[in-house]
């Protein structure tokens, strides 16, 4: 061990999101010795481009809002298959994580009493997401951030970990390189957090930075970690669409949330026409009834009318849209339209979404508040992740923990916009309080075998093997073209099979990857090292999708149009069994009566 | 599409390094980050450049374009003259640690000089405030920390006062900090004596180039020099600090 810099802690957090970030607040709030380890800068993680808000029931806004609401949202959006205890914590603590942040200097967006503002967002009944315009992450990591750096916790930036370290069957530290040098370091510790964030660089067309390549789900599995729900993708209905340079990027559902409507070529509201039978009842059926409710809403008054069906949840959003798109209904460049100019004056547009007017303006020469947008579904985030206890967030591995994105079972077949936040700051504070509680009882450190650092090691530099001549670019862009194509939107037996064999091809080449230069600040390197995490989580992601022969959420299966009442009891599990990727079913924990009645009214 | 672009690009470190010249076919709307990009992806692997969002919100791919300082991945490549070489170098103000990087490591020392919020005692009562209190501090929290403010103040850009100069970024931080309707922190002493407002001479050159909009010099820089003149140079002031050493004026 000797050979390569170490560090010892009592705590090592992987990510510096917003999940990570409140992780190693909470850790070293309880005394643990705490390290904060990021692939980017501090303060660039995915959280800085949250938009929306925050999901939290302040009922602030409308008073007849409250957890217990927030609970039957959240369950009702993943279709049920959402761990119910981690889904009741969430909507119980949140309100007090998002105070918390106004402590600590965050400056949410007020309400004409001077109190937290609150929006509406698809899927949920009430106005629930606390924001600051459309920035809302950049508020709640800048907050996290400069909370954080005055709390004694060390930050280790643009360092990537590769391996999750054991001894026996616990956790022993983790592995990885410093991106700037090159130099592989090892920390040792007591415990670890995953707060690595999502997968989304596996697919074409994504809302999601280099960052995503699955770092953290990869880990977890490596480690002999169970993940969970990871057949459930969710693609955002509202990516650009056009020119090609902006591709996925996303537009918040703050523009529905703010009154944005959607239309079809022949400028339809077609939403109207999708709304599932869960949900009916529940939305606008004539576009007078959706405008009151907008109008209403606009007023600062209570609605009397239901929401419009823009606000359906995300899956269901983003199914019609490809339904529209594929019927020849789209807009020119393949998607719809997302029209907020008809609906709010210039100047409500700008102070209420500046960034989705900036950035319009800017990459599209589109002025939203004269001309619609055009959308179109994007890879979006993981509902899948790793499997933890709800109350701990520790993972079927002792001493390894998971929080945020990396995290599954919070948000079952398809998470409501806003959230995720909330998970971050929920479960990033049990993810550090439990670590730390974990890391403090443990009275000695594993030992860190050199074996195991060597491999690791070993494996990191075969990319600059000579004899080796693939371009790790060119694998990584056939990949995402594969899953996007087999492993979508839509799914189907015969495609996700054929996924399963280019898979395996990829990995042959992915083998053979050869980068030029040398170690120092590489990406070509650094991708290199990443298609392996990649590989093996699309492959996880598939072989789910491939087992659950029904559609659900985040998961429709061409084959299998319809949810089914027998899987609507069932979790799929992903293990890694040797040199296996295998896929078990796991009953779902049955949710206890008083919360049960919640949903028979 | 077969429109041909031709960049040149700064490769090497901080000690060496040269402008190495790439071509590379345009696509309609296409940023200078997807050039590098197209770049890195077919001839230079390892060309190492930041990025994280691809829509002007992280903050991480400040660079020089033809000698202005951008963020990539927000400027259009039409808006630089067709055929001719559009050329890109790293932040000036700052260390390259390779080609596009730069060692920003400075930026967030000083960062940590700046005294954490401070929540005024609100007796148990929910905090509140209006919205105009809370926009005059959301412009400087808007902040993506891009530091191309940083990069052009010629405090640091042309005499390297980074002892003594905290830098219009922590400026706008600070005042972020001091309008705050809730803080109940004292940070005029550090403004003065660690940071060096007075070294500000208010040339503009910050506001000019922050890709955010902020009005540094007009709503930050020049509150807090007044606030500073207030605190120190007016006599009834200075006795009151005196008497009441620990309070926020
Ligand atoms: C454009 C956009 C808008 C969104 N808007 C909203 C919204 O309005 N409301 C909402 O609730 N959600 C929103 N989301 C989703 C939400 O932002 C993310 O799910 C959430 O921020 C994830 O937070 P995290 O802390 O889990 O991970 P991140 O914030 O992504 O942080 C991951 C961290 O892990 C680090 N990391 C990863 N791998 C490694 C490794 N191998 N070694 C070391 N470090 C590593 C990264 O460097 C980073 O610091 C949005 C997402 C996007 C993309
Ligand atoms: S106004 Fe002041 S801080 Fe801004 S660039 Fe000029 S000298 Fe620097
Ligand atoms: S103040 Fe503006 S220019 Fe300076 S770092 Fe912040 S966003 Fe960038
Ligand atoms: S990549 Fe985020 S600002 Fe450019």
């Amino acid at each position: 061990m000797g050979k390569y810099q170490t560090f010892q802690y009592d705590v090592v957090v992987v990510g510096a999101g917003g999940a990570g970030l409140r992780a190693a607040i909470e850790a070293s709030a309880q005394g643990a010795k705490t390290a904060l380890v990021c692939k980017s800068l501090l303060g660039k993680a995915h959280t800085v481009m949250a938009e929306g808000g925050v999901a939290a029931a302040l009922s602030n806004v409308d008073s007849r809002d409250d957890w217990k609401v927030h609970f039957r949202d959240t369950m009702k959006g993943g279709k049920f298959l959402n761990q119910w205890r981690m889904a009741q914590i969430h909507a119980q603590e949140a309100p007090s994580r998002v105070r918390e942040l106004e402590e600590w200097g965050a400056v949410f967006d007020r309400t004409k009493d001077g109190r937290i503002l609150q929006r509406n967002f698809g899927g949920h009944t009430y106005p629930r997401l606390a924001h600051v315009g459309d920035r809302t992450g950049l508020e709640i990591i800048r907050t996290l951030q400069d909370k954080g750096v005055h709390q004694g916790i060390d930050v280790h930036m643009e360092c990537t970990i590769r391996k999750i370290l054991k001894d026996g069957d616990r956790v022993a530290g983790c592995f990885g390189y410093q991106r700037e040098s090159g130099r592989f370091v090892v920390f040792q510790s007591k415990a670890v957090v995953l707060a690595t964030g999502g997968i989304g660089r596996c697919w074409e067309i994504t809302s999601n930075s280099w960052e995503y390549t699955a770092d953290g789900h990869a880990m977890a599995m490596w480690a002999g970690a169970d993940l969970i729900d990871m057949e459930f993708i969710q693609f955002h209905p509202t990516g650009m669409v056009w020119p090609p340079s902006v591709k996925g990027t996303l537009i918040t559902e703050g523009v529905r949330g703010e009154g944005g409507v959607l239309l079809n070529k022949d400028r339809k509201r077609f939403m109207f026409d999708n709304v599932p039978e869960m949900f009916r009842g529940e939305f606008a059926e004539t576009e007078e009834e959706a405008n009151r409710w907008v109008a209403a809403v606009v007023a600062n008054k209570l609605p009397d009318a239901r929401r419009p069906p823009e606000l359906l949840t995300r899956d269901v959003v983003a199914r019609a849209i490809r339904r529209e798109v594929r019927e020849g209904r789209g807009s020119p460049h393949g998607g719809v339209f997302l029209d907020i100019a008809s609906r709010r004056s210039p100047s409500e547009i700008k102070k209420k979404l500046p960034s989705m007017y900036h950035q319009f303006k800017e990459l599209a020469d589109v002025d939203i508040t004269k001309d619609p947008m055009e959308v179109g579904p994007t890879c979006h985030y993981m509902m899948g992740g790793v499997r933890v206890n709800p109350e701990t967030q520790e993972s079927t591995v002792p001493g390894l923990f998971a929080a945020g994105e990396v995290g599954g079972g919070m948000h079952g077949s398809n998470r409501l916009g806003g959230n995720s936040l909330s998970d971050l700051l929920v479960f990033g504070k049990r993810a550090g309080e439990f670590a730390a509680k974990c890391a403090l009882q443990t009275s000695s450190f594993g030992s860190c075998d050199d074996d195991q650092i060597e491999v690791a090691a070993r494996e990191c530099l075969e990319p600059f093997d000579e004899s080796h001549g693939e371009n790790p670019y060119a694998v990584h862009e056939q990949l995402r073209t594969l899953m996007q194509h087999y492993v979508g939107i839509v799914r189907s037996q015969d495609d996700l099979k054929h996924a399963l064999v280019e898979i395996e091809q990829l990995r042959q080449r992915a083998a053979k990857v050869k980068v030029g230069g040398n170690i120092q600040f590489n990406p070509g390197w650094h991708l290199a090292m990443d298609l392996s995490n990649m590989l093996d989580i699309s492959e996880a992601v598939t072989k789910a999708a491939l087992e659950r022969t029904e559609s659900r959420g985040g998961h429709t299966r061409e084959d299998f149009p319809d949810s089914e009442s027998e899987w609507g009891k069932m979790n799929l599990i992903v293990r890694q069994e040797g040199r296996d990727i295998n896929v078990s079913r796991r009953p779902l924990e049955p949710m206890p009566a008083e919360l049960q009645q919640l949903f028979n009214k | 599409m077969d429109e041909q672009v031709t960049l040149m690009i700064y490769r090497g470190d901080n000690v060496q390094g040269e402008m190495k010249e790439y071509k590379i076919p345009v696509a309609p709307g296409m940023v200078v980050l997807d050039a590098v990009h197209a770049v890195q992806a077919t001839q230079a692997p390892d060309l190492a450049v930041r990025w994280n969002c691809k829509a002007g919100k992280c903050g991480s791919c400040g660079a020089e374009v033809n000698g202005r300082p951008r963020l990539l991945c927000m400027d259009r490549m039409d808006k630089y003259p067709a055929g001719e070489p559009i050329a890109v170098k790293p932040l000036k103000t700052f260390p390259v640690i390779k080609d596009l990087a730069t060692n920003v490591s400075w930026n967030y020392d000083v960062n940590k000089k700046i005294p954490a919020f401070k929540m005024r005692d609100t007796k148990g009562e929910e905090p509140r405030f209006s919205q105009e209190e809370a926009d005059r501090v959301q412009e400087f929290r808007k902040c993506i920390e891009c530091f191309l403010c940083q990069n052009v103040c010629h405090v640091l850009r042309e005499h390297d006062e980074k002892n003594t100069f905290g830098g219009p970024r922590f400026f706008v931080r600070t005042a972020g900090l001091e309008m705050h309707p809730l803080d109940d922190e004292n940070r005029l002493d550090l403004l003065k004596d660690q940071m060096g407002l007075g070294y500000c001479n208010i040339t503009k050159c910050c506001t000019e180039v922050c890709p955010e909009s902020i009005a540094i010099t007009d709503n930050a820089i020049i509150p807090l020099k007044e606030r500073l003149v207030d605190q120190y140079y007016d006599p009834l002031r200075k006795l009151y600090r005196i008497l009441f050493p620990a309070k926020k004026t």
